[in-house]
């Protein structure tokens, strides 16, 4: 890991830095869509769930959903953002074959939630990162360009889900910092249900914004923005890409056009999307069909009450609560499934142990098995059970690690596994005494070397004792035995 | 504000309206008469006063997050000209 923050990229004439800005959408967890009762689920039958409003059919009204408003306050609440009493749905004029009508309802100069900020864990400490504004807007269909060499074919299930749009400041400085701010909102949505942040379902997708300046400059350089990006590698990638495009065309004298770039990730490059000149001619206004949105301030008390822990408060629970490292908390938390897991063992054997089993141990398998923990092999109660077996002097930490293994391949109880495979550990004085006594018999020479000086031979001692016990030999009576008797 | 030839050809362009140099003509004297009626608004003062986004004083109604089945594929796939395997089916659009 590195300490000190050393993205700066190196250009001919000097070393640059890079300046970020991201609009995430965010898909709103809720049962119907924003302006219509139809449902939202992901993955069904093309155009099966289009009500005569997303088909924007002539004279639908769209009629709020009151969910989907209580979810983007929720999620402004998680941002540490200010709620707006007062905001205002306009139409963004555009046509595309997937927007039946012609224009997406959004909020443009009076959104729902105003500004923010979110904190970020970085190797050279933690960052604060400004949310602009949060505000609601309906999804497009989905049109699939690969089944017809002539056509593109739409489905406009989407069309109509809520999203969330959250504008952040362009406060972050590296790839890195992007991946961690992600997950981050992310994390954060998920904790509060509003958002299950799939980005390969595309239910969180960023437009990311990039410039670039001299080191240490404080002007900012012309900006571009790469559009509707749903991995995170390829959007650092795309950034990594976009800056360095950036630094050459300056540093040739050449401008940087304010453009919105697609990121090709086969090529692994950005290039310019056609018919730009006209892309931003929006032409916003507030939309007739919907009257404002006042909310009183006891409906949004009421959200704030019921807010579930998020995962700064956690971490900082954790620290208090199980004296875990920053670190180490902040690994803990950053999933709503993981932490729930590290709960249930560290409340029912050792927190200590239980993080490090947790985040060394079991984190190594799943990774390897490309699992994620609510589908972990080992259970939390089986876990805890590993662990209480070597706080109680049942089996040592080397043991505990084939045990392990075994309750990866079976999801078998430790407890049985120990006695089934005879690893209990040997911590019986007198028997151990009587192995020992009968080593230091069989290596006289090697007594004498140790007792003349030679004391790191102790460790080969130890490793016979282990060696005649087959490896269940408690460890530390194995050496208090041994301090005694070479005496 | 004036409404030149370029302003109309922009406005049909986005607005996806055919033209013609006789009806673009038409527009422009048409668009600028109107411009002028609207642009006396601008004698009076405003400064202090909030943009109106609705003529209602009126605060919108929320609805329940309640699913109401309503398949109506065969229906609204019959607007389109063309459909396969249940998709709308139009020109290739892809940037």
């Amino acid at each position: 890991m590195n300490n000190k923050f050393n993205y700066y990229l190196k250009g001919k004439k000097g070393e640059y830095e890079v300046v970020i800005g991201l609009e995430v959408h965010a898909q709103i967890l809720s049962e119907a869509k924003l302006f219509s009762p139809s449902a939202t689920k992901f993955g069904q039958e093309p155009n099966s769930q289009v009500s005569l409003v997303d088909a924007a059919m002539p004279g639908m009204l769209p009629v709020i959903n009151k969910f989907c408003v209580e979810q983007a306050i929720k999620t402004g609440l998680g941002l540490n953002a200010k709620i707006n009493n007062f905001s205002i749905f306009d139409r963004k004029n555009y046509f595309y074959a997937d927007l039946p009508q012609g224009y997406q309802i959004s909020q443009y100069k009076n959104p729902i939630v105003g500004e923010g900020k979110v904190i970020l864990d970085m190797p050279y400490g933690t960052k604060e990162i400004g949310i602009e504004r949060l505000h609601l807007e309906q999804d497009a269909g989905k049109s699939l360009h690969d089944q017809d060499p002539n056509n593109s074919f739409v489905d406009l299930n989407r069309s109509g889900i809520a999203l969330m749009e959250i504008v952040s400041k362009p406060d972050l400085s590296s790839p890195e910092e992007v991946s961690v701010y992600i997950k981050k909102l992310r994390s954060i949505m998920r904790y509060l249900n509003t958002c299950d942040g799939n980005m390969e379902e595309g239910s969180l997708r960023a437009d990311v914004n990039v410039s670039v300046r001299k080191k240490g400059s404080k002007d900012f350089g012309t900006r571009c923005e790469i559009k509707n990006m749903n991995s995170i590698k390829f959007i650092q990638q795309a950034i990594d890409f976009e800056a360095y495009r950036q630094i050459e065309l300056i540093e040739d004298g050449k401008a940087v056009n304010q453009e919105t770039r697609l990121f090709d990730n086969k090529k692994q490059e950005t290039r310019s999307m056609r018919s730009k000149e006209d892309a931003h001619d929006y032409r916003y206004f507030p939309d007739p069909d919907l009257l404002p949105l006042k909310l009183d301030s006891d409906f949004i008390e009421n959200i704030k009450k019921k807010l579930p822990e998020l995962p700064d408060q956690k971490k900082q629970r954790l620290i208090n609560e199980f004296k875990l490292s920053s670190y180490e908390a902040g690994v803990i938390i950053s999933d709503k499934e993981t932490s729930a897991y590290y709960e249930n063992v560290a409340k029912n054997s050792d927190y200590k142990l239980a993080s490090n089993w947790l985040t060394v141990e079991l984190f190594a398998v799943l990774n390897k098995q490309n699992k994620n923990i609510s589908d972990s092999p080992v259970s939390s109660i089986n876990l805890a059970k590993l662990i209480n077996l070597i706080k109680n002097n049942t089996i040592s930490g080397k043991i505990a690690k084939t045990v392990f293994e075994e309750m990866v391949k079976t999801d078998g109880d430790p407890e049985k596994i120990v006695i089934d495979r005879g690893l209990k550990q040997q911590s019986d004085p007198k028997e151990l005494e009587k192995i020992i006594s009968k080593i230091l018999e069989n290596n006289g020479d090697k007594v004498k070397q140790y007792k003349s000086g030679k004391e790191k031979l102790f460790g080969f001692f130890v490793g016979q004792a282990m060696k005649e016990t087959e490896g269940k030999g408690n460890p530390n009576l194995i050496n208090d035995i041994l301090k005694k008797m070479l005496k | 504000m004036t409404i030149t030839k370029d302003t109309v050809k922009k406005i049909s362009k986005l607005s996806r309206i055919s033209t013609n140099s006789k009806f673009e003509e038409e527009m422009i004297k048409d668009l600028n008469s109107i411009i002028k009626f609207v642009d006396q608004l601008n004698e009076l003062n405003i400064d202090k006063v909030e943009p109106l986004s609705s003529v209602v004083n009126e605060k919108a109604t929320l609805r329940e997050d309640e699913v109401k089945k309503m398949n109506a594929k065969n229906d609204i796939l019959k607007n389109s000209p063309e459909d396969n395997e249940n998709y709308y089916v139009v020109p290739k659009v892809i940037e």
